[in-house]
């Protein structure tokens, strides 16, 4: 389901309690100086990243081949017979008659409407998620009421139910609700909150000083004004980061969209992915075309990634969500 | 709490009109986050439980069996074997894992605390399990595969991943490893990251070896992130299934049959839910008990700091 798993969850609010504001050691004095430490040092951390890296050069090169010449050049570091094939294969470009003769399954593939679902079921969720969890913040942060700690303690708890304990019932309820194998089926358990998102807004909104609040007050706003255009405003860095997080989660998500969804009309990209990799043509995968999918589908993420890792990477640092 | 009784001071005596008390719009902004909670955790999990005493195939109605999903289960072999062959995962996936993770969030903070190398570290996260599994799935073919090409060529010979009994689950511990360690790296890092800088002085002044500031200061202060992080990531680690599921699906044989999937294909390919939901309340005792154990062992809670 998309929200950001029981780890990444667990993370934040473990390192968001204990340390609030990353601590730089002072520069240590022999920085300029090099030993053979350092050097082994740096060489790990090189390993690490060819690690990190090298699959991704893969999936790109791989996916820019044509698959009759990977059979004879395995081992080539750069594209082998270059080809933009695979990724017309993966986008129905060419016939059927063609992509077999290039290796594929020539199977009809209707990437554009898994891309579309996926689309739209990250869009929906992430907006409707983050809205609802946003008021849900608010009310418990800002808003003085009876029962309000206890009621925050029982969305707190459902941090603590495993992901799979819901899923089949889960599923038995979408069914039940004739929402089995449809979008909406796919986004509905993941529309209304997630509880991290509300612990995670909780803390900005309650960092907002309260003077600001009064001052709106005083000047006649109801409570829902200020939560609309003084509370949201000042908390758009927060709120643009959990956005990012939710998306990418919801985008990523395999295992309950694989049980909802069973035709083309409400398959998302991970579930075709999956099903792609299944449908091995006589001659062996379509290895091109299959890697080609894979870059599309991971691309979204890299590209939104590439903007936002900044705010990503240093919210781990000072909140630990991922 | 003194926060409330001092606001509603100030609003008594500045604001008089406004209410005092904001339940009715609080219950209204919090309204939509309640369906989401009762329909979609707290009733599945009533629910769960109550068909795990069930027997329905989804078609007739649900009949009540009492312990028979249990008893069953006791004398399973398939599931037995998927119990053992979780923890097999779990304990590769978790040891690698935590180590390399260790060793990167250290050399982050004495080498590389740039973001682009966090950013860089962070990237395999950001895709899904499938897209891993698949990358690893090319990387790792018997034939065609670059990393069975470069065994034959340090003339290891050539290892079928995915498909001997042996090598199927430390695969895919392995590949979750690599979507999983820069995560973990950098949780760590946030950790080391609130250990004081001056004890680091400190030892560098009594002349303490880097070996020994490590065993007698960064892990013993460490020791309650690290507890944490290692719950959190042992609870992901025992729901396994993406990988799985689109690498092996279980086999060979069933060598890599996990909970989840067995969870699955009881409920999705024997449509046997109550068995299903019994086997989702067993995976849940599992998490229960180890984590509990776990929280004992580390003393995750308390800290050393102060």
């Amino acid at each position: 389901m998309s929200q950001p798993t029981a780890e990444a969850q667990l993370g934040a609010v473990v390192v968001a309690s204990e340390n609030p504001e990353p601590r730089r050691d002072p520069p240590p004095r022999n920085r300029r100086k090099i030993t053979p430490r350092k050097v082994l040092g740096w060489v790990v951390v090189a390993v690490v990243l060819v690690i990190t890296i090298f699959p991704f050069y893969w999936m790109l090169r791989t996916a820019l081949s044509s698959n009759a010449a990977l059979y004879a050049n395995a081992t080539s570091l750069l594209p082998v017979d270059f080809s933009l094939g695979g990724f017309e294969r993966v986008f129905g470009l060419q016939s059927a008659e063609e992509a077999i003769a290039a290796g594929g399954s020539g199977a009809d593939i209707d990437f554009w409407r898994y891309l579309g679902n996926s689309v739209v079921v990250a869009t929906v969720v992430t907006v409707s998620q983050v809205f609802f969890s946003a008021l849900a913040a608010y009310a418990f942060s800002r808003l003085q009421w009876r029962g309000r700690e206890l009621v925050f303690s029982l969305f707190l708890l459902s941090l603590m139910v495993p992901l799979i304990f819901t899923l089949l019932p889960n599923f038995l309820l979408v069914k039940e609700l004739g929402l089995v194998d449809t979008l909406l089926g796919i986004m509905l358990p993941n529309l209304f909150m997630a509880p991290f998102a509300i612990f995670f807004l909780r803390q900005f909104f309650m960092n907002v000083p309260k003077e600001v609040e009064e001052a709106a007050l005083i000047d006649g706003a109801g409570k829902i004004r200020v939560f609309f255009t003084l509370i949201t405003p000042m908390s758009a860095a927060p709120i643009a980061t959990i956005a990012i997080l939710t998306y990418i989660t919801a985008w990523n998500d395999y295992f309950w969209p694989l049980m909802v969804s069973y035709s083309d009309s409400s398959r998302v990209l991970t579930v075709a992915l999956g099903s792609f990799a299944a449908q091995t043509p006589q001659t062996g995968p379509d290895w091109a075309g299959l890697m080609a999918a894979t870059l599309v589908a991971a691309l979204p993420m890299i590209v939104l990634f590439a903007c936002f890792a900044k705010r990503i990477v240093n919210s781990i640092g000072f909140s630990g969500i991922k | 709490m003194t926060a409330p009784t001092a606001e509603r001071t100030t609003r008594r005596s500045g604001v008089p009109r406004k209410r005092r008390d904001d339940t009715r719009l609080a219950l209204l902004f919090i309204f939509p986050a309640t369906i989401g909670l009762v329909a979609f955790y707290f009733w599945p999990l009533v629910r769960g439980i109550w068909l795990s005493f069930t027997s329905w195939d989804l078609l007739s109605a649900a009949e009540f069996v009492g312990l028979q999903n249990y008893e069953r289960m006791l004398v399973d072999p398939i599931f037995w074997n998927a119990v053992q062959v979780t923890l097999y995962y779990v304990v590769v996936n978790i040891s690698v894992q935590t180590a390399a993770a260790l060793l990167i969030a250290l050399l982050m903070q004495r080498l590389a605390q740039s973001t682009m190398v966090r950013s860089l570290i962070l990237a395999p996260y950001l895709v899904s399990n499938v897209v891993a599994a698949l990358v690893f799935l090319w990387i790792l073919d018997f034939q065609l595969g670059i990393g069975n090409q470069v065994l034959e060529w340090l003339g290891l010979g050539r290892v079928g991943f995915f498909t001997t009994e042996e090598w199927a689950i430390p695969t895919i511990a392995l590949i979750n490893v690599w979507r999983h360690m820069g995560y973990t790296a950098l949780l760590i890092f946030a950790g080391l990251q609130a250990i004081p800088g001056n004890l680091y002085e400190a030892a560098k002044v009594d002349g303490a070896s880097e070996t020994r500031t490590f065993f007698g200061i960064t892990l013993p202060l460490l020791r309650p992130i690290l507890g944490l992080v290692l719950i959190i990531s042992v609870i992901g680690s025992f729901q396994v299934f993406d990988t799985v599921s689109v690498t092996t699906d279980g086999g060979p044989v069933n060598a890599s049959r996990v909970l989840q999937v067995y969870i699955y294909q009881n409920a999705f390919a024997q449509f046997d839910f109550g068995y299903a939901a019994a086997l989702s309340v067993a995976l849940l005792i599992i998490l229960m008990i180890v984590t509990f154990f776990q929280y004992r062992i580390t003393r995750a809670g308390q800290t050393d700091l102060n």
